[in-house]
């Protein structure tokens, strides 16, 4: 398909750009993400803290909770997953909350590629949610490029609206950007329509200064999101990772024009959580962030403590866990 | 308008029992005062607290006298070891009442909630824990030969960190066997009035410290009475000086913790985000009420710009308002008197040539406000850049070289505190050392610990206040 060739044509191309180069080389990279400002751990992680004491309350932690709804990726992504499971899944983000229809829907379920099928089917043509699908094997990564791309054309030509693939982490750390920067810009390739998420498993990753580092090589890839993790290490999204994140997407506007979605995904429970990236967002990347377009929670629990918190906040008292529907089949990320 | 409104999230003030008025507290009683009754107001909403009793001369005496014989019959008698017992337990009822301390200092003061529920307050309990721990181990502090306290100490704190500077004051006083007669800022009377009531509680012998309000002349005769060994003060450097010429020549101690010009150095290999929150925690950090405040920016020409939108686009994220909202990042400006000076710096600047922006934001219609304010393209000349403002405004210079950072920011009468923000250890280590001010702050800025001691440089004082340092200028030594 030339369309998709052209669009990793672009990629290279306006990498060069951007960087002022002749030729894409590893040095180029090198050179250009080393020179991306440090980040500060001790000062990240406060920032992050002084974020966390905002205090939502009423009419704008209804208003969060919905919205926090809307942005989840349902997800399930264990070997033990069946039709039947994505399937309990995909009724689960039809109908979040039967005792209250106007609840809004999750952004999209997220399932092995294997699964797609299966998803799309069951969701329907025009529910709005929309089928994410891990590739490029999931969650290690180590497969050879042939085998991520035809994982990825698989998932793709089963419908999937969105790819998330791994990054090389090995090539990351050992710093051969060049060879992230190229997978994902031909995966991206392979996606077509689909939008993009580039995991960059930032547990792995360790330092911030490599979370800062991997999302502008993502993003200068051509990647439509970059998301923290796998969900399968520990730590997995946190609060100053996702800050860091953010802080990128907000300065590779101001670089480029373009927009660029974050996914935190892994270990973000609780609607009190939810509420303190959403603030997060707000204040680090700004409100045009605060839409499921731009911003997606990857979790599974995280739904039903939402679904608590909402029900409270309109009959004014708990109803319990087991007053919400739980299908939900895995219980981590 | 946000997308993302916060609701409003004020903190309840019904956990503070205010009386209508408040006596001084002498001897372990609250007693009225001989002068003038005087009213404390909210800074927010120009509400009345309460009236609080100005402490005459008389007065005054009344409590050192106090002091005195505590002193003598109680507390140099007493050993170490009960002291420090005493200051646990005050440390201990500060934590379990912290709530309604935060709430009336966040009254009374106008500093938001958040920042007297999580800085100031834990602080103060965390400065008498502190101390606590010093009080039966001062032979090995290495404070010289056989310390002992000097007797009588007066003290006399400002208004921007009231119940913090009162802990600053009072726990080291009282762990090196002084008592106290302490005098609160005429405007911020509120929380050294409770704190009298967490004497009463923590059954702390009477006289060991006495409160009296009162304004400038209140001040004056502590400072002139002939009962008083040692003063210890914090406030401006115009005070300090005529406090300074009060005692020459007597044979009274003092420690000065004075003004403050401090210089926010900014490398270009700075980790920018973090040097950009460390910005507005240097200046907008209680409305810039802060002795050591960040108030000149000096940021190297090659990352001005990018500094200068960088920290503009933050402080639009700025919450200004009630300062009993959870989520109010600048609070009220504490005096009418505070909001005309800082006013007629800021026109000054702008008369002077710099350039002057705001953030914009909406203030309350009642009450004393100023919107964060940054002055760019400010000289060494100006004004803005030579006096202390005391309030939420920034003014920014550049600099090339490293030796230019270290000339501007030492050409100041002041040398209280500056802060280098550099990926650069041997930089850091090498400003650190060129910089003549009493605290350096490395990669973040108004950090406190009452391990760490803290003071000035030429006219910011003279005297260290807390760690072991702390204690020194309240012990003499020797045979």
């Amino acid at each position: 398909m030339s369309t998709t060739t052209d669009t990793a044509i672009d990629a290279t191309a306006r990498a060069r750009d951007l960087l002022g180069v002749t030729r894409l080389t590893n040095q180029a990279l090198t050179t250009w993400l080393h020179g991306l400002p440090g980040v500060d751990q001790v000062g990240c992680e406060a920032r992050a803290a002084a974020l966390g004491t905002r205090s939502i309350k009423t009419t704008s932690k209804k208003w969060a909770i919905d919205l926090a709804i809307s942005m989840i990726d349902l997800t399930t992504l264990e070997g033990a997953d069946t039709p039947g499971r994505v399937r309990g899944l995909a009724a689960k983000a039809l109908v979040p909350d039967p005792s209250d229809l106007s609840t809004p829907r999750p952004a999209a379920v997220c399932v092995y590629g294997d699964m797609v099928e299966t998803a799309k089917k069951a969701l329907g043509p025009d529910s709005g949610v929309k089928v994410a699908a891990v590739a490029t094997a999931f969650p290690s990564g180590r497969a050879s490029m042939a085998v991520k791309l035809a994982d990825t054309r698989d998932a793709v030509k089963a419908g999937a609206d969105e790819i998330d693939m791994v990054i090389d982490r090995g090539a990351f750390l050992s710093g051969d950007y060049l060879t992230v920067f190229n997978q994902i810009a031909e995966v991206k390739k392979a996606c077509g329509d689909a939008r993009l998420k580039v995991i960059m498993e930032t547990g792995e990753l360790v330092t911030y200064d490599n979370v800062r580092r991997a999302s502008w090589l993502s993003m200068l890839a051509g990647g439509d999101f970059i998301k923290t993790s796998t969900g399968k290490i520990q730590p997995a999204a946190t609060l100053p990772v996702t800050l860091i994140m953010l802080e990128a997407v907000r300065d590779w506007r101001v670089l480029t024009g373009e927009m660029v979605g974050v996914k935190p995904a892994g270990g973000i429970k609780t609607s009190k959580d939810a509420i303190k990236f959403l603030v997060t967002v707000s204040e680090v990347a700004g409100d045009d962030w605060l839409d499921n377009h731009w911003f997606r929670f990857g979790a599974s629990s995280l739904l039903n403590d939402l679904l608590l918190q909402r029900q409270r906040m309109t009959t004014g008292a708990y109803s319990g866990a087991n007053y919400i529907a739980d299908d939900s089949p895995s219980t981590a990320y | 308008m946000s997308k993302f409104e916060y609701a409003p999230a004020p903190e309840s003030r019904a956990i503070v029992d205010l009386q209508t008025s408040y006596g001084l507290f002498i001897n372990g009683e609250f007693v009225d005062g001989s002068g003038d009754a005087f009213k404390s107001i909210s800074p927010a909403t120009e509400e009345v607290l309460a009236e609080v009793s100005e402490a005459s001369e008389a007065d005054v005496d009344a409590a050192v006298k106090a002091a005195r014989t505590a002193y003598t019959r109680v507390w140099s008698k007493m050993s170490g070891a009960d002291r420090g017992k005493y200051l646990y337990r005050i440390a201990r009822i500060l934590q379990e009442r912290a709530r309604e301390f935060a709430v009336l200092e966040s009254l009374d003061n106008g500093k938001p909630i958040k920042e007297s529920r999580d800085v100031d307050i834990p602080l103060a309990a965390a400065h008498f824990f502190y101390n606590a721990g010093w009080a039966d181990k001062l032979d090995f502090a290495s404070l010289g030969p056989n310390p002992r306290p000097h007797g009588v100490v007066g003290q006399i704190i400002p208004w921007n960190f009231p119940m913090l500077m009162l802990a600053w004051k009072i726990a080291p006083a009282l762990a090196t066997g002084n008592t106290v007669v302490l005098k609160p800022a005429e405007t911020t009377p509120l929380t050294a009035l409770l704190f009298a009531e967490v004497c009463q509680q923590a059954d702390l012998p009477p006289g060991v410290v006495n409160i009296v309000t009162g304004a400038g002349t209140t001040g004056q005769a502590i400072v002139d009475h002939t009962g008083i060994d040692k003063l210890a003060f914090t406030g401006s450097t115009g005070v300090g000086k005529m406090i300074a010429r009060a005692i020459a020549g007597t044979r009274k101690k003092a420690t000065l913790e004075l003004g403050g010009k401090a210089a926010n150095i900014v490398f270009d290999d700075a980790p920018i985000d973090q040097a950009v929150e460390g910005i507005v925690n240097g200046i907008f950090f209680n409305q810039g009420h802060v002795c050591c405040a960040g108030s000149r920016l000096l940021v190297q020409e090659s990352i001005a710009d990018e500094v200068d939108r960088r920290l503009k686009r933050r402080l639009e994220t700025l919450r200004v308002g009630d300062p009993l909202d959870k989520n109010t990042d600048v609070g009220a400006i504490n005096s009418r008197a505070q909001l005309d000076r800082i006013v007629a710096l800021t026109d000054a600047g702008e008369s002077e040539g710099a350039e002057r922006w705001d953030n914009g934001c909406p203030l309350p219609d009642k009450g004393f406000w100023f919107r964060p304010t940054v002055f760019t393209g400010v000289t060494q000349t100006h004004r803005i850049a030579r006096e202390e403002i005391f309030g939420p405004v920034l003014s920014v210079l550049t600099f090339r070289t490293p030796q230019e950072a270290v000339a501007k920011a030492n050409n100041t009468p002041y040398g209280l505190s500056a802060g280098i923000w550099t990926e650069k250890g041997s930089r850091i280590l090498w400003m650190a050392d060129q910089l003549k001010a009493g605290v350096v702050w490395a990669n973040t800025f108004n950090k406190f610990d009452p391990t760490s001691p803290f003071g000035g440089y030429k006219e910011s004082g003279y005297g260290r206040e807390g760690g072991r340092h702390g204690l020194e200028p309240y012990v003499k030594t020797g045979a």
